[in-house]
């Protein structure tokens, strides 16, 4: 094929190399119809892929907006145990949108770590930091545990033992009148350090923070 | 044309003869069975006139198989019924479900197994089906890779069976989510956490799954249509484009079967 356009060339498009062309063209006919075909072709496939693909993505990168919920008298929460709260983390979605929620007064004598400093409640996540299933605070032991895998943590969250990657998550607290709120969710590290809230099973420790990166729509309280 | 000469009617006894025409009736009176039968070669010839059908079908169906062909070669083809099973239930199944997360989702699946006849049973299909599909589908995979059957010219075919692999595996995943009782939903919270441990994308990943941060109304029905519209659709395409591989270069001989030079060509060296 390539042989007999070199063969056949026309003396009008000797330089311009381009076969059967007319005087002064410098696309082929044929060229330009299947080009412009083609283009016609991919601005019709992507005016309907695009936004679809993107109604499918946009979830990750929505923001959602920070609810507080009331979950009961500021008082009956003790400084030395927790109290475990049913509350709703997603509206409107009926039993699986709702969560507990372990909440004690701050205790200066155990919450030392200097990022506890000025949260009047600690309200600690029952979701697993290894894969997300429902721990329970045992009382007798003094420890959360995860019926799932055997994830273990203390009094503050903290791993203890099995396999979660960091401690149990948090939520933020604050005093409305007499009643006690319970915000949005943050994560924390070994060390008790915050972080915007991850997915379990992601380490925050090290390396683990840019590994595994906050949402787009995570918004600073 | 010139007339052929017509062959002498063979010695058969009276009784085995068919019976002369009847006076009148020159091509013979035929059976309303015969007449069903002519009808139905007529249709089946109007479309194959039309469509050439009745060439890919020969193509298809009608294939040399080498020697040594034995009942481990029935695998694909079960997971291929597996799968059409799981199609029809799945089908009828739709009718009655709702991906609804605040609990009709679950009452719609309680309304199928207690209340609609033959509910049960259909939906016992679908569920113990898909299981079924999951081992043979490994069964299948298994005979492949023993066999050798995955090498030269087949790679392209044991790479479509791998994404099938990978769908099939996606579609049990996402049907696992859909009855919404307590072990459904657990198992997807970790399934999707799972995916999320992955580092960089893992995050975005979970996010997309769920449809959000948490688990929501709308990760029911994200998981539904994945499961009812976006994969079944792609599982019948590939299945069809591992077929035609199939039917194209053919099956393997079993791995212990000999090569045997025919005949002529034995007779050719001497």
């Amino acid at each position: 094929m390539a042989d007999r356009r070199l063969k056949h060339k026309s003396k009008y498009t000797l330089d311009r190399g381009i076969p059967g062309a007319y005087e002064g063209e410098t696309i082929t006919r044929r060229r330009f119809m299947t080009g412009s075909a083609h283009t016609a072709g991919a601005i019709a496939a992507g005016a309907f892929t695009l936004p679809a693909l993107g109604f499918a993505l946009g979830p990750i990168f929505k923001s959602t907006p920070h609810r507080w919920e009331a979950v009961g008298k500021a008082g009956m929460f003790p400084d030395n145990n927790y109290v475990p709260v049913v509350t709703t983390l997603t509206p409107n979605v009926g039993e699986a949108g709702k969560t507990t929620v372990y909440i004690r007064k701050f205790n200066p004598e155990i919450d030392t770590d200097p990022y506890d400093k000025g949260t009047p409640y600690i309200a600690i996540s029952s979701r697993c930091a290894h894969l997300g299933c429902p721990v329970r605070w045992v009382d007798a032991a003094e420890r959360f545990i995860c019926p799932c895998h055997g994830g273990v943590y203390d009094l503050l969250g903290r791993r203890v033992g099995g396999p979660p990657v960091r401690p149990l998550d948090r939520f933020y607290t604050r005093v409305n009148g007499e009643t006690l709120e319970v915000g949005p969710r943050f994560s924390v590290n070994s060390e008790l350090r915050r972080f915007s809230p991850r997915d379990p099973g992601e380490p925050l420790d090290g390396i683990g923070q840019y590994l595994y990166p906050s949402r787009p729509g995570a918004q600073k309280l | 044309m010139p007339r052929l000469p017509k062959l002498p009617a063979p010695p058969l006894p009276s009784a085995l003869k068919e019976p002369p025409p009847r006076p009148g009736d020159p091509n013979g009176r035929k059976t309303p069975l015969q007449e069903a039968a002519e009808a139905g070669f007529t249709v089946v010839d109007w479309v194959d006139e039309r469509t050439s059908l009745s060439g890919a079908g020969r193509w298809l169906l009608f294939r040399k198989v080498p020697k040594g062909t034995n009942w481990f070669y029935t695998l694909g083809s079960a997971t291929m019924f597996a799968f059409l099973s799981q199609a029809v239930t799945g089908v009828f199944l739709a009718m009655y479900y709702r991906p609804d997360a605040s609990g009709g989702a679950y009452e719609s699946i309680r309304y199928v197994t207690n209340e609609v006849f033959l509910g049960q049973f259909v939906r016992g299909m679908h569920k113990w089906g898909s299981s079924v599909m999951v081992i043979l589908v490994f069964l299948h995979m298994g005979r492949t890779f023993f066999w050798g059957a995955y090498k030269y010219p087949r790679e392209l075919n044991w790479v479509i069976g791998v994404v099938l692999l990978i769908l099939t595996m996606t579609m049990s995943f996402t049907g696992y989510l859909l009855p919404f009782d307590q072990r459904a939903y657990w198992a997807t919270i970790v399934g999707v956490n799972i995916n999320g441990t992955g580092p960089l994308i893992g995050p975005y990943l979970s996010d997309f799954l769920r449809g959000g941060s948490e688990f929501g109304a709308t990760t029911l029905s994200r998981f539904y249509a994945i499961h009812m519209l976006l994969l079944p659709g792609l599982i019948a395409a590939l299945i069809g484009a591992h077929l035609y591989l199939v039917a194209k270069l053919g099956t393997t001989a079993p791995p212990w079967s000999k090569a045997e030079p025919s005949d002529e060509l034995r007779e050719a060296e001497v």
